[in-house]
């Protein structure tokens, strides 16, 4: 019997040492002669840049070089384009990307003006106050709406308007479905994000060895392997001379994908010219300004139906708050857009939107990406249909749903990943049925009853969705055995906490059968492997796991290769065992791996042409299309109409990512997103004013959620396997936190039923409610129970 | 303005410290930079998120939020010291290892150190005492859900009452992914 990893729970090779204190983060670097950053950033949203005088902050005792963007030369160029637009007909793409140091304007608060550097952070924050800064402000461009308007300010008046991008995907005839419908219904939604608040802030440090003419970058990214690649471009070297190490990563998120910040382009450089290690991390305020986010959507949507409660057809049309600048692409507009569609059978689906930049910090994807925002639009279109129609909630959703013989399901229109939006596979109606007995369904209206006489108001709501994962274009692995008999693996990934030391260990223990605590994982380290991409878009353990499982059979293909030929029988003679080859009809006969390892590296004798020295592969993975998970939540919430505050009371989950490869790490992922959900839901909100300056860059004032607010959520898994790569895996890093704003809402309004009132709008805060609550007309005198 | 440098006696896990500092160097810099026990965490260096929280003559505080100056002569406890040895885990730690109580671990540091003294006066609590006691840490990863249970497994071991075991979501029709199936019947 083989060892079976893969599905199993195990505890992680990773946790000795993040428990113990002794992991490596980025700020922990310390380096002889290390130079410490801080940077002079902008106070305005939108002004015209005079002049920079950092004469008095050079002067001052302690500090090593200020640099403007002047000083920079050459070296400053505006950032990459990082996703290009999808080849859709009649897009239209404006490019802006972010500069190293601000010139000429600044675009949003917090944009770096200029670069200080000293002996200690202490006295490099000392000098801040010394650079002056010349600053004629501009009229701040903050609302969707007006900044399109003809004569609003141009925030970069080379493309002469605040147009990012219009974007337009149509499949089926919605007019013809319109007029055949029983039911129109259009409304408009404003789906707000929030902060991706990793609890580690970004960091970097660089040092420059002249001796060994070698780069070594410490950064706290996503993805080295471009910001290697990139940073070896810039600065003019091989990139075999740059090492950029990602090590352990605080929490990601999405926002530390985004290349090339500012810090990441200047420190290195700084490091370089100045012969000395050079740290720059960031705080927590510089963090709300400087650190991407997602943020705003406005949506004007449609939806036509039968009266049997089918979708005949959805129109939307939304604009999309892009920021300051546009480096990521489309990327979060095209997954609200895709999204929207959720598990749904559309016949007809005509979409368009219009990405604006506006003068606040640069949006790119935070967990979840975009998603949440097209599924709150489909999900509450679907509540209030279901509510004219006379429908249960559950009912709507059932009716709807793509079937076995859907798949695969081509929604006619263009992914984030450039190819058709495909559903490989799925199952959604087992999840919604276990989803609505975990949450108790049929008997919630006597439970509602009941609470009411009691004075308390509950409410519940299901809803559903899915998630694109696992796209390419590709990740790679190199498993080695070791003479000790210990198997290292290295991948290209960064990591930031999902496990990957464990999980990737798991495919690859179970492959070769080794003890799982013997395969040691190496991520994010572009000596150990420098052919990937980066951790986004919930692909780790799709395309990288992918990637494990093929470098390990191709090892386990060289194991029984060298075994046959040192025990001198047959190749289909040789099984593996614990960590051994061995004759299968003679078990006695056997060799541990070590021993093999030697002897494939031999000291005499040669390697035979054809063959390799060493028990070592390395793989590829390239999906041609991601994997599609899906599922379904449901909440149930209590409100209290005098104070608006709500409370969730259970939470439920039926997830579909694949085939599982550690339970108890998918349901971390899980519970983890469903807290960011609910942050986002009714906690957090970036609170922008009219001026374009954030009024609560603190997490005083940004509000996280806490123990006391996040509920336990009851879980349970369906495994639809994934037909698009060997393991059936589907993604699941960014599941929890998409349809949790969605649920809430329809919850909220369910334990209102009798204040007839609609949320069309998240974050909702107590604040928020309270003001829907008062706007409400009275409830009805015909009693209480709704 | 900086100030002179003012001489500092500090107690760290057993260790004693003797050091000229800044009077404004907050305590969590001086551990992590001065002393280079960079287990402490900094996440907001203002005293919400509790990264950084430490234990002062055996109460945790917040060390962002108190100067090195302030320790002298007091005694500090960091993660570092929490372990017998190298190599092995204070039966704290061993729990939130084995209740997935944690996944980036940034903020792990500073969840141990509260709770360390937090157990030592509620060697039984319930869940919502578990709740209440780590309200004021954050952690974006894990939703808190395995925390409260690693909490709960180690006041169970110590205790010696029968743990709860590592419990997952039912999987409805599981599967064989194609892959496995075929190296079950080789």
């Amino acid at each position: 019997m083989s060892r079976r990893y893969v599905g199993e729970w195990v505890t992680r090779n990773e946790d000795q040492r993040l428990l113990t204190g002794h992991a490596l983060f980025v700020d922990d670097v310390r380096l002889e002669g290390m130079l410490h950053v801080a940077f002079v950033r902008s106070d305005h949203a939108h002004a015209v840049l005079r002049g920079v005088d950092a004469s008095a902050a050079r002067a001052r005792p302690g500090v090593v070089a200020v640099y403007t963007a002047e000083d920079l030369g050459d070296y400053w160029q505006p950032g990459p384009l990082l996703v290009p637009p999808p080849p859709i007909d009649g897009i239209v793409f404006n490019l802006a990307t972010q500069v190293p140091l601000a010139k000429d304007r600044l675009r949003h608060v917090g944009e770096p003006i200029a670069m200080v550097v000293a002996e200690s952070r202490y006295l490099a924050e000392d000098a801040l106050a010394d650079v002056v800064v010349d600053a004629e402000p501009l009229e701040p461009v903050t609302d969707l709406e007006r900044a399109l308007e003809p004569d609003a300010p141009v925030i970069h008046p080379q493309l002469g308007t605040n147009l990012a991008a219009h974007v337009v995907q149509r499949h089926g005839d919605y007019e013809e479905a319109k007029s055949r419908a029983d039911l129109v219904l259009s409304r408009r939604f404003h789906y707000d994000r929030g902060a991706s608040a990793a609890i580690e802030n970004r960091a970097v440090a660089a040092r420059w060895d002249g001796q060994a003419q070698e780069l070594t970058i410490w950064d706290t990214t996503q993805a080295p392997i471009p910001i290697r690649n990139g940073l070896a471009g810039m600065l003019g070297l091989m990139q075999s001379q740059v090492r950029v190490v990602a090590p352990f990563v605080g929490g990601g998120f999405g926002p530390k994908i985004m290349m090339f910040y500012p810090e990441e382009v200047l420190v290195p450089w700084a490091a370089m010219r100045l012969g000395r290690p050079v740290k720059w991390t960031e705080d927590r305020q510089e963090n709300f300004f400087a650190t991407t986010q997602e943020r705003g959507q406005v949506h004007d949507a449609e939806i036509a139906l039968s009266r049997d409660g089918r979708i005949l057809g959805v129109r939307d049309s939304f604009l999309h708050d892009t920021g300051a600048y546009d480096p990521y692409g489309l990327t979060v507009p095209i997954n609200s857009q895709c999204t929207l569609l959720g598990p749904y059978d559309v016949p007809a689906y005509d979409a368009e939107f219009r990405a604006v930049f506006t003068n606040r910090t640069t949006v790119t994807p935070v967990r979840g990406a975009g998603r949440q925002h097209g599924v709150f639009v489909m999900e509450r279109l679907l509540d209030f249909a279901a509510r004219e129609l006379g429908m249960d909630a559950a009912e709507i959703r059932r009716v709807n749903y793509l079937v076995q013989d859907d798949f695969p399901h081509d929604h006619k229109i263009l992914f984030q990943d450039f190819q058709p939006l495909v559903y490989d596979s799925g199952n959604y109606r087992p999840a919604l049925e276990k989803a609505l007995e975990l949450i108790r369904w049929e008997g919630f209206p006597e439970e509602k009853r009941r609470a009411r006489e009691e004075g308390r108001r509950l409410g519940v709501g299901v809803v559903s969705y899915v998630e694109g994962t696992g796209i390419g274009p590709y990740e790679g692995a190199r498993v080695t055995i070791e003479p000790s008999g210990r198997v290292r693996v290295a991948t290209g990934l960064g990591t930031q906490g999902q496990g990957h030391y464990t999980a990737f260990a798991q495919i690859v223990a179970e492959a070769l059968d080794v003890d799982v605590a013997r395969v040691g994982v190496v991520t994010g380290d572009t000596r150990e492997f420098n052919w990937g991409t980066g951790t986004f878009a919930s692909r780790g353990a799709v395309v990288a796991g992918s990637a494990c499982h093929a470098a390990a059979q191709a090892v386990r293909a060289k194991v029984l290769g060298v075994a046959a030929r040192v025990l001198n029988v047959p190749e289909g003679e040789v099984e593996l065992w614990d960590g051994h080859a061995r004759v299968r009809a003679e078990p006695q006969r056997s060799l541990p791996y070590g021993e093999l390892a030697m002897r494939a590296n031999p000291l005499r004798g040669g390697v035979s042409p054809g063959t390799e020295p060493g028990l070592e592969a390395t793989a590829y993975f390239g999906p041609d299309r991601g994997s599609t998970a899906s599922g379904v939540h449901a909440v149930v919430v209590e409100v209290d109409a005098e104070t608006a505050m709500a409370k969730f009371l259970r939470y439920v989950v039926v997830h579909d990512c694949g085939k599982l490869i550690n339970p108890v790490l998918v349901e971390g992922q899980v519970q983890g997103g469903v807290a960011h959900g609910i942050g986002n839901a009714f906690f957090e909100k970036l609170h922008y004013d009219e001026s374009g300056q954030l009024q609560n860059a603190s997490f005083m004032d940004y509000l996280l959620p806490t123990a006391l607010d996040v509920p336990e959520v009851s879980m349970a898994h369906r495994e639809t396997p994934a037909p698009m790569n060997p393991l059936g895996l589907k993604g699941v890093g960014e599941a929890g936190c998409i349809p949790t704003g969605a649920a809430f809402a329809q919850a909220v309004e369910d334990a209102l039923s009798d204040l007839s009132i609609e949320i069309r709008e998240i974050p909702l805060s107590p604040n928020r409610l309270f003001e829907l609550l008062r706007e409400a007309p009275a409830p009805s005198s015909q009693g209480t129970a709704p | 303005m900086t100030a002179l440098p003012t001489e500092v006696s500090v107690l760290v896990n057993g260790t004693s410290h003797r050091r000229a500092v800044e009077p404004r160097l907050l305590l969590s810099d001086f551990l992590r930079h001065d002393l280079g026990l960079t287990g402490t965490h900094v996440g907001c260096e203002h005293g919400v998120c509790g990264a950084c929280t430490v234990l002062m003559d055996g109460e945790a505080v917040r060390s962002c939020l108190v100067f090195a100056v302030q320790a002298d002569g007091r005694e500090v406890a960091t993660v570092e010291g929490l372990a017998p040895r190298d190599g092995a885990l204070h039966p704290l730690q061993e729990a939130f290892r084995d209740a997935h109580g944690l996944q980036c671990g940034f903020c792990t540091p500073g969840f141990l150190m509260t709770l360390v003294p937090f157990l030592a006066e509620n060697p039984d609590p319930d869940e919502h005492t578990i709740r209440e006691a780590i309200s004021g840490n954050l952690c974006r990863c894990t939703g808190y859900a395995n925390i409260v249970h690693a909490v709960r497994l180690a006041a169970d071991r110590a205790a010696g009452r029968a743990e709860v075991p590592m419990s997952t979501g039912e999987t409805i029709d599981p599967v064989e992914a194609p892959e496995a199936a075929a190296l079950e019947a080789r």
